[in-house]
């Protein structure tokens, strides 16, 4: 392909995320911020984004895995989630934090599952659509092109 | 936006060029329009995500970040550097400390705005974020046009502090002050410049700030500001009680200020016979009292307060202090101090500064110092009581200072010892919003004077709260202008800086006296000697970096050979050695407190000293360049043999939690508060 078909692909496939709702207004902050003196920043930050989250969720399957669940602890977990998805603008995966926190509140262990089940989903399908994201990117690049701006 | 700025956002580097001044990249370029470029910044966040992202968005706010994602390493961030940040944004919600409490800490140390945020947006929590004193609330995911706005609450709290401050005072010290800001656009420039855009805030604000006493009150954490006014009618009451009788009670019934409480009387007693007990016995009390009390007295010798220097060098000429400073002097001084009831009220006034929060820790400090202030007793101007006691903080800096410092410094300690102490008083004085750069800078020309000049000085900070005891503290480092102030608005003025380098040592030793005070106040912790980098420090003085200056100061002990012979950088010194005469350095930044650590890392003062002597410019620390230019100023890095061992420590330490994004020399602009350009 050559450089001018990636990146209308590139952005294509940047308005669908959008467009279902898997990112938000936050994420286009981000790439405002993106510029010449950090021309990676997105990628760094979705990676942080991912890396942390794993871990996060790691801890609320532990949490949750437990005899005597402690829903304040799993609620901590949740809203710190929340707060990383939401700053990137991770949108699906902040909406189901959202949900949880309620399951949370009211100490429903099996909506607590079902919910971190669905966390567990929303996260990897937001995974692979950054890593295909990624990837265009860098065919551009490879291609000699410039990563267009999106809006 | 002017070079300057473009850099302030990312890394500053050491500037090696003589614009070192400038905060920013030392592009030289007019602060005034790069306010608020420039504003430090520490946010703390245990969420890497977000850090990262608000790390990027404040640098394209052109501010200088400093991120951390542990309360803890952030409280010893700024303990460390006690100037060295001007606002703090924390998360609510964190594994090792609740933000609140971090926030109140945060109050309550070091009194800085700090912003609180969350995901968490119900009402209850953001209530008990306004309850708690923070300033604002930010719901995530926070935006850039969110974080564009928040210099609006450093400028708002200055303008509060310099009002409270003021506005004991008289007219006159105010309009002195005003005076020494240039206008608001002026003002920005360089060291000064922080202290200048408070200033001329300040004055803007002026006609709506007459509640100097709550004003602050609004945080969770109502101070009250014990300006000499109040303190002096504190200690009439007092007096006419007798102090053994004298309970908050009766002391508030005589005193009838309006929204003051038994609380607020109950522990400024408390810290006053503190002050008291130390003057008699000179020794260490951990409480910061001291130096509260020495706070920026008003001139309380009466004659002093022409002082700007010239009365006290006719004090120590005549190695008498004028008959009330005497007296004062040595009813403090002695161990009978609860009679000191007879000094006259002023300089009791003067003597209690009480921003003891900042003071406890110069005090801690200068307990050390005390010994060598004792030094001085042996010289006969009394004075010093007041003066050591606050001085004592920094005077072991200082101390060890004055002695190396000039003879004529010692002359001028005839009066006090503590001439280390006097000038750093008047500097920190100075430092206090008083603008009253003339007056420190005459006060610090005339090495003695210290003890009248800082009465002076501090008459016009009428604060002497923040003045924390920094006058006494030996920091030699000297950000005279700064830390005495309150909180940051260690105004010394930058004039008195630049005067003093020019006065050439002996200028250099009321800096290093100022500094080491003001030092002592800014980090409290520190138990800075000033060797003589309270020149540098003065010079360089940033009040803000206190933390820092220490480090830096040893840099230009090589100028200032004469001042100190050795040049124990204290790491801290080595830090702020990027202050130029012109004292706009006030840079140093906190970043560079900590390479100094890291280079040292022993922690110890010796070894910064040394390495900074070594390189001036190639420091990897990036030492402020400032420093090492100005041959003429006297930047020198007052080594400062600190107490580093907690700087260094701090500064070692926190590395690994603390990303110091761009605090390294640069920036900082702000925390000089009060430097008049």
């Amino acid at each position: 392909m050559d450089v001018g078909q990636l990146q209308r692909s590139f952005l294509e496939y940047t308005a669908s995320l959008f467009r279902d709702g898997f990112l938000d207004g936050q994420f286009s902050q981000l790439q405002q911020l993106q510029d010449e003196s950090n021309p990676e920043f997105v990628f760094e930050v979705v990676s942080l984004f991912f890396e942390d989250s794993e871990k996060l969720i790691n801890d609320l399957t532990r949490a949750l895995d437990q005899q005597n669940v402690e829903f304040k602890k799993v609620d901590a977990h949740v809203h710190q989630l929340k707060g990383s998805s939401s700053s990137i603008g991770a949108q699906r995966v902040k909406n189901t934090c959202i949900a949880f926190r309620n399951c949370c509140e009211e100490q429903n262990i099996e909506e607590c599952l079902r919910c971190l089940q669905q966390i567990k989903h929303e996260y990897l399908l937001l995974k692979n659509k950054f890593e295909t994201l990624f990837s265009l990117e860098q065919q551009i690049i490879a291609a000699g092109g410039a990563i267009p701006t999106v809006e | 936006m002017n070079l300057n700025s473009g850099q302030s956002a990312k890394n500053m580097s050491v500037v090696p060029s003589s614009s070192g001044s400038s905060f920013k990249s030392g592009a030289g370029d007019v602060v005034s329009d790069k306010f608020p470029a420039g504003l430090r910044v520490l946010v703390v966040d245990d969420d890497p995500t977000c850090l990262r992202i608000l790390e990027k968005m404040l640098r394209n706010c052109l501010y200088e970040v400093t991120k951390c994602n542990r309360a803890e390493i952030a409280l010893k961030l700024l303990r460390d550097n006690k100037n060295g940040y001007d606002v703090v944004i924390s998360d609510v919600h964190m594994p090792d400390m609740d933000g609140f409490k971090l926030l109140e800490q945060v109050g309550l140390e070091m009194d800085l705005p700090v912003i609180m945020m969350s995901a968490d947006d119900s009402k209850n929590v953001v209530m008990k974020g306004v309850t708690h004193g923070a300033c604002d609330y930010l719901i995530k995911p926070v935006r850039i046009e969110a974080l564009k706005n928040i210099w609006q609450h450093v400028v708002r709290k200055k303008k509060h502090e310099w009002k409270d401050k003021d506005f004991e005072q008289s007219g006159s010290a105010e309009e002195g002050e005003r005076q020494l800001k240039p206008p608001e656009d002026v003002d920005y420039t360089s060291p000064a410049t922080e202290g200048n855009w408070k200033m001329s805030k300040k004055r803007k604000d002026e006609e709506d700030e007459p509640e100097d006493k709550d004003d602050t009150s609004s945080l969770k954490k109502p101070r009250v500001v014990w300006s000499v006014e109040l303190h002096q009618q504190f200690v009439v009451a007092v007096n006419q009680l007798g102090i053994d009788k004298a309970v908050p009670k009766k002391i508030l019934e005589l005193m009838n200020v309006p929204g003051l409480t038994r609380e607020n009387v109950a522990s400024h007693l408390q810290k006053y016979r503190l002050y008291l007990r130390r003057l008699s016995g000179v020794s260490p009390h951990p409480n910061g009292l001291n130096n509260s009390f020495m706070g920026p007295p008003e001139a309380p010798f009466g004659s002093m307060s022409a002082l700007n220097g010239l009365d006290l060098q006719a004090l120590a000429a005549t190695g008498q202090i004028p008959a009330q400073s005497l007296a004062s002097l040595q009813a403090l001084g002695r161990p009978t101090l609860k009679n000191h009831i007879s000094m006259p009220v002023v300089d009791q006034r003067n003597l209690f500064s009480f921003e003891t929060p900042k003071l406890r820790d110069g005090q801690q400090q200068l307990n050390g110092n005390s010994k060598q202030i004792n030094l001085f007793h042996g010289i006969p101007t009394n004075m010093e009581p007041k003066q050591l006691a606050s001085l004592n903080q920094s005077a072991q800096s200082f101390g060890g200072i004055n002695m190396h410092v000039n003879p004529q410094v010692s002359q001028n300690c005839s009066l006090p010892v503590q001439m280390p102490h006097p000038m750093s008083r008047a500097q920190v004085l100075n430092g206090n919003k008083a603008g009253h750069v003339p007056r420190l800078q005459s006060a610090i020309g005339q090495p003695m004077l210290s003890n009248v000049i800082p009465s002076r000085i501090l008459s016009r900070n009428g604060m002497v709260d923040k003045v924390h005891g920094a006058i006494y503290s030996p920091m030699s480092q000297g950000s005279p202008s700064v830390d005495f102030s309150m909180n940051n608005s260690v105004e010394m003025p930058g004039n008195s800086f630049v005067d003093l380098s020019n006065s050439g040592v002996s200028s250099l030793t009321s800096k290093g006296i100022i500094q080491g005070e003001v030092n002592s106040e800014i980090k409290g912790s520190r138990d800075f000697l000033p060797s003589y980098d309270i020149f540098n420090e003065l010079q360089q003085h940033k009040p803000q970096d206190w933390g820092m200056q220490n480090v830096g100061s040893t840099f230009d002990a090589s100028q200032h050979s004469a001042l100190q012979g050795r040049m124990d950088v204290s790491s801290s010194s080595l830090v702020q050695q990027g202050f130029s005469p012109s004292q706009t350095n006030r840079n140093v930044p906190i970043g560079d407190a900590i390479f100094l650590g890291g280079e040292g890392a022993q922690g110890n003062n010796a070894t910064f000293g040394h390495k900074f002597n070594s390189f001036p410019a190639d420091n990897p620390l990036r030492v402020k360049t400032e420093r090492l230019r100005d041959p003429g100023c006297h930047n020198n890095l007052f080594p400062q043999q600190f107490g580093q061992e907690d700087l260094m420590s701090a500064l070692l330490k926190p590395q690994e939690g603390i990303v110091s994004v761009e605090n390294e020399f640069g920036f900082d602009g702000y925390p000089m508060d009060d430097l008049p350009v």
